[in-house]
């Protein structure tokens, strides 16, 4: 399988991602400037963290309008996978491939810590290799990973069951000492309503091996590995 | 031409950095301040001749990029 790492000016983890996917999942992987407008027939596209465009205006809103969204924006249309990891959910969020708005946070700090999310649903391409409830450990690193949308939209998301992971205690509760930034009803990810297209503030590309301090986010690869 | 744009939360959205600034004022003394809010302020200085054609350019400019219209309101002042 081939993967396509989209790298904007201020992309920091652009190499992260290529690692997890090349050297641990013996993948396929490429990185993809963002002033390309070749996808190089790739199956599975991820927008990386980082800063793209210094976050200036607001995170995402000028990555948003790199000429290889265009490509992306009709990869995903046609059902292509692609997956926004932190700055990358952000960019997804301002492009309206995905819902809602990624605010600042509520403390106004930056976080960088590990959390624990609760998988809400496992029976998605990104998710199948979890069990609905199951308790991960996984990395924030973010200023801006406070989840908004009206309440319609946050109503449609929780009846069709397109959030995938929750802030929780590492009980799995949702709590509001365990919501990290702020986020509406403790949301980390979401899906779209297709289904090909995952947005997440926590990194499961960082804990994809133990000796780099876990391995609870390599689910999300083995899941989309095992559907193709 | 020139215009003003003012971008600003939609009421309702919490704005954790209005708040802090609020409290610093009220713990500075001035504790009539009951609610601060921070929004953003952009000048533009543009070619065109027509006020009825720039208000429709400018209203686009704030749809598609100045303001995410999920959490914000725009106004335009051309001067």
């Amino acid at each position: 399988m081939k993967f396509g790492i989209i790298v904007f000016p201020g992309s920091n983890c652009d190499h992260d991602c290529y690692h997890a996917v090349k050297h641990v999942f013996g993948q396929k992987a490429e990185y993809i400037w963002h002033r390309e407008t070749d996808l190089r027939g790739v199956d599975c596209i991820i927008l990386p963290g980082g800063f793209s465009y210094g976050d200036y205006l607001r995170t995402g809103a000028i990555a948003r309008f790199s000429p290889v969204m265009n490509d992306v924006l009709k990869f995903a249309g046609r059902g292509g996978l692609v997956i926004g990891i932190c700055n990358g959910f952000q960019i997804l969020a301002e492009a309206g491939l995905l819902p809602g708005v990624l605010m600042r946070n509520k403390t106004l700090r930056f976080i960088c810590r590990n959390v624990c999310v609760r998988v809400e649903n496992s029976q998605t391409i990104f998710t199948s290799a979890y069990r609905k409830n199951q308790i991960l450990n996984i990395p924030i690193a973010h200023a801006d990973g406070n989840y908004f949308a009206d309440s319609d939209t946050i109503k449609r998301l929780e009846d069709n069951e397109q959030i995938i992971f929750r802030y929780s205690t590492a009980d799995g509760e949702i709590t509001e000492d365990a919501n990290p930034n702020g986020s509406v009803n403790n949301i980390a990810a979401v899906i779209n309503d297709k289904g090909n297209v995952l947005g997440t503030m926590p990194h499961p590309e960082r804990v994809c091996e133990s000796v780099i301090g876990g391995t609870d986010g390599r689910g999300v690869f083995e899941g989309i590995l095992s559907k193709i | 031409m020139k215009a003003k744009v003012y971008v600003t939360l939609k009421k309702g959205v919490l704005d954790p950095q209005g708040k802090a600034v609020g409290s610093a004022l009220k713990s500075l003394g001035y504790n009539e301040v009951k609610n601060l809010r921070i929004g953003k302020f952009m000048e533009i200085e543009f070619d065109g001749s027509s006020k009825q054609n720039a208000e429709k350019r400018l209203k686009e400019m704030c749809e598609k990029l100045l303001a995410n219209t999920v959490i914000e309101d725009y106004r335009v002042e051309i001067e």
